[in-house]
């Protein structure tokens, strides 16, 4: 696999998701894994999504950037087949394996046809159980990681978000890149690549689910085939980090024309009482459709960007309210001053009952909507155990968003929105912004 | 202009892109024609609108108008104004967005299944009646500009893409980005909005596609209702775009800019695209990219350059079938750290060398076959997809038909096909070789 590839912007929902009739059974195979399932046999083939939790995070001291590597050498080579051997048995099956992984979390996406089913399954078992990270694999995966690296110092929405992390979480896996530098990349050996796999692919933290042509059964015994002789336990995850930035701007001097701007401050737990108006509030602030005061007020009105966004960060050890926005190096900090504006009017006033009215009715009615096929179903499953959410949470979900108040908006905004604790850091050459902190 | 509206006969082929029995097309009495997909997992539908006008199409000094016009598109009408379109579909529960190509504009909804008839509603009433302010111009025009900064002047390789595709296209309107060059967007007026919608948007000249939870008889009644009373617009003017001269010879260029951090070479040639009841020489094409770059792993250009040697990190080869006039094969290779980009190319010439001296691998060419069929199944879990690549082929020209039976024409390409077609385009009197690279390094060692 190839890791050069930099990210493409992905239109990402943070909600989650479900329609009403989505069935899920929880599955536990003879060996005591459980998985959630969706049974559906439309189409010959399934979604099978496999989840490690702590991801990147659990780097060893000094060696960021190994458990990133390693990911991208699980199917570098398996049993007795090297690099090349292995691709070629998995594209002549037409199966797929996706290695990932971020830092809360290692992801394992597979899709496989019926007709080969036992074959794919025992293919992607020799990559979990029995990977060979040949040094030449080794050495050709890191430059290929390397020279993203290299991409990424000369990117300003990087060198942006890269900022704004150091300084949020300082030196907790989450305040560095989870590709490492290219001093630490380079300095990684194969053993180290060794113990980045047994420290993130054990069985005490793995989450499972399967949607597609494959019955509770068949899926029980795919998963002690996949997962039964894996570490029972792993590397212990970090602890909570320091959140050391205070509100304020930073500059980044970057030759650019236009400047990139990444803002935030803490957020809201996924299991605080108040999440769901949290989660309200922000929609109507700068979520995903065009309809957000902030792109309203920022490119609709002024025409000061092509796109203004904020969310909800909620990662397993910390929480951030998020933004982004990108101008023209001369209309920059009118953008970021009408950003400030709207934050600190949410953060008093709250919404009006027809906003609130309106977003309800968006969010409730999207909901179902995520439910339109084997891989988003079995992705939106794998998300919701992790997030320790209910089976039933799908049936409830648009309760809660329902049950939302102006009250309650109006007491989160004023808890969580906070104009003082808002940090900019801004890429670019702006013209007129005085970096103050 | 085409207007296929023939009933297609519905060969029941299995293995299809999507199964012909989950496919229904007609037209309307306007000329409007309708695929629609059907998919009753999920209570959603997808509706989208493709006209047959892209910045392909845009009059010379106008660039970047057909896009503007995407963008306006959502100020509103008289009936929906001030952007109640996009909140109508909000509060529906429904996201909307469209998107701009060099031979298509299209819009489409997301939506609960129920919420049809609004969709239709809402798309057919801007189809002929938006309103435009100078106000929502003079602002709108601000934000292309933003979008052009963020996609394209912030980002070098965007920048060396253009001026790649301006050297391949020596007549023809490929050559200038759908963006729109930055000197003529600041120029667009409300009026050139208007004289392109005017000239492009009409029910004879747009595709509606309706995918997801929906039967072909409601679908018919809903747009003969809503697109049917639109009259075809009789002036439309046949598609007719300034053609290639014969390309004669080759073209090089080198692009520096100091926010390279990883230089690399690219090469397109001039390449025959899809064409209506002419498919063989593009599904020849499609092969020979997956034979050369489609695999990090097993491709040849990975095999010869990053595994039997470590010339590059990175190499690929790519091809649009896609196109309504010639479109482009490529090849890139991204040089391994002390590799110059001369080398670079020099190891990427004999790697086609090799290939065009050494054949087909068979292995990987029944792998191929066989990773084509399976995509007639993992396609069917993806409905938004289905309805894009229809949407896509008949706004490209193509018929129905054209779409239904590209699998098969694919799975009947041989591997004489394959080497006749890479022998016929890799044709340097058509291609453009392009140095994307770090400011002020000619001739660089990559770090």
């Amino acid at each position: 696999m190839t890791r050069f590839i930099a990210l493409i912007a992905a239109w990402i929902c943070l909600s989650l998701p479900l329609r009403a009739e989505v069935d899920i059974q929880e599955v536990t195979s003879p060996g005591g894994f459980t998985a959630w399932l969706v049974e559906s046999h439309d189409i010959p083939f399934t979604a099978l999504e496999i989840r490690f939790r702590g991801g990147a995070s659990l780097d060893a001291p000094g060696k960021r950037g190994a458990i990133n590597l390693m990911t991208g050498l699980i199917e570098e080579g398996a049993g007795d087949m090297d690099a090349r051997a292995f691709a070629a048995a998995r594209d002549a099956l037409a199966a797929s394996f996706r290695f990932d992984v971020h830092n809360d979390a290692l992801s394992v996406s597979a899709r496989f046809l019926t007709e080969n089913r036992d074959e794919a399954v025992a293919l992607l078992r020799q990559a979990l159980v029995d990977p060979r990270f040949d040094q030449d694999a080794v050495d050709r995966v890191r430059a290929q990681v390397l020279s993203g690296i290299q991409s990424d110092d000369k990117d300003p929405d990087t060198i942006a978000s890269r900022t704004i992390r150091r300084m949020a979480f300082g030196d907790h896996p989450y305040g560095s890149d989870l590709e490492g530098t290219a001093e630490s990349v380079t300095a990684l050996t194969r053993d180290d690549i060794v113990d980045a796999r047994a420290r993130v692919m054990a069985q005490d933290r793995v989450y499972v689910s399967a949607v597609g042509d494959i019955d509770a059964e068949t899926l029980g015994q795919v998963m002690d085939q996949l997962l039964g002789d894996l570490p029972e336990t792993g590397a212990d995850l970090p602890p909570k980090p320091e959140y050391g930035l205070s509100g304020g701007l930073t500059v980044v001097d970057f030759d650019t024309p236009q400047s990139v701007a990444v803002f935030g401050h803490q957020g809201i737990e996924r299991h605080d009482p108040d999440f769901f108006a949290a989660y309200v509030l922000n929609e109507v602030l700068g979520g995903g459709g065009f309809g957000s005061r902030l792109m309203e007020e920022v490119r609709e009105k002024r025409g000061l960007t092509y796109g203004v966004y904020s969310y909800l960060m909620s990662l397993d050890q910390a929480n951030m309210v998020m933004g982004r926005v990108a101008s023209a190096n001369d209309r920059i900090s009118e953008a970021i001053q009408v950003i400030g504006d709207e934050w600190a009017k949410a953060a008093t006033d709250g919404v009006t009952q027809e906003e609130l009215d309106a977003v309800k009715t968006y969010l409730t009615g999207a909901y179902p909507l995520r439910f339109d096929g084997n891989a988003p179903i079995a992705n939106i499953m794998v998300g919701m155990q992790m997030e320790e959410l209910g089976i039933d949470y799908i049936a409830t979900r648009n309760d809660k968003v329902n049950a939302v108040t102006l009250d309650d908006i109006k007491r989160v905004a004023a808890r969580i929105l906070d104009p003082e604790a808002l940090h900019f850091v801004v890429v670019g050459q702006p013209a007129g912004l005085n970096a103050g902190n | 202009m085409r207007l296929a509206g023939l009933f297609s006969a519905l060969f029941l082929l299995c293995g299809l892109t999507a199964r012909a029995d989950q496919v229904t097309d007609f037209t309307l009495d306007n000329g409007m024609e309708v695929v629609v997909i059907e998919d009753h997992r999920a209570p959603v539908v997808v509706q989208m609108v493709w006209y047959r006008a892209g910045a392909a199409d845009e009059p010379a000094g106008k660039s970047g108008i057909a896009h503007f016009l995407e963008h306006l598109m959502f100020k509103g009408t008289e009936a929906f104004p001030d952007g109640a379109l996009s909140d109508l579909v909000e509060a529906n529960g429904g996201s909307d967005n469209a998107f701009t190509s060099w031979d298509y504009t299209a819009y489409y909804q997301r939506v609960a299944a129920d919420r049809l008839e609004l969709m239709m509603q809402l798309e057919s009433d801007r189809m002929t009646g938006l309103i435009l302010s100078e106000e929502d111009v003079r602002t709108e025009r601000e934000v292309i500009k933003e979008e052009r900064n963020q996609r394209t002047e912030n980002e070098p390789g965007a920048l060396f893409s253009e001026q790649r595709m301006a050297a391949q296209y020596l007549n023809h309107p490929y050559g200038v980005p759908i963006i729109g060059w930055k000197h003529e967007m600041s120029t667009l007026s409300r009026q050139d909005a208007f004289d392109f919608y005017r000239a492009h948007y009409a029910p004879n000249n747009a595709v509606l596609i309706v995918a997801g939870d929906v039967t072909p008889q409601d679908v018919r009644a809903l747009a003969d209702k809503y697109y049917g009373a639109i009259p075809a617009d009789p002036d439309l003017k046949p598609r007719t775009r300034p053609e290639e001269p014969p390309q004669l010879a080759e073209r090089r260029l080198q692009f520096a800019d100091p926010r390279v951090a990883q230089p690399y070479v690219l090469r397109t040639y001039l390449a025959p695209e899809r064409d209506p009841g002419d498919q063989k020489r593009a599904a020849a094409l499609v092969f020979l990219a997956d034979l050369l770059g489609g695999s990090g792993t097993t491709s040849v250009l990975a095999q010869k350059l990053q595994f039997d040697t470590q010339v590059a990190v990175y190499s690929s080869a790519f091809y649009s079938p896609l196109s309504v006039d010639d479109s482009t094969f490529g090849l890139v290779v991204v040089p391994a750290a002390g590799v110059t980009l001369q080398q670079a190319e020099d190891a990427l010439d004999t790697a086609i060398e090799g290939f065009m001296a050494d054949g087909v691998d068979m292995e990987l060419f029944e792998t191929l076959k066989m990773q084509t069929r399976a995509a007639s199944i993992y396609d069917r879990d993806d409905i938004q997809g289905l309805a894009r690549r229809y949407g896509a082929a008949l706004a490209s020209g193509l018929s129905v038909e054209d779409v239904q039976s590209w699998p098969d024409i694919l799975q009947a390409v041989t591997p004489e096909d394959v080497m006749a077609a890479a022998a016929e385009v890799f044709d340097r009197r058509r291609a453009v070789t392009g140095w994307l690279m770090r400011d002020d390094a000619p001739e660089e060692v990559t770090q």
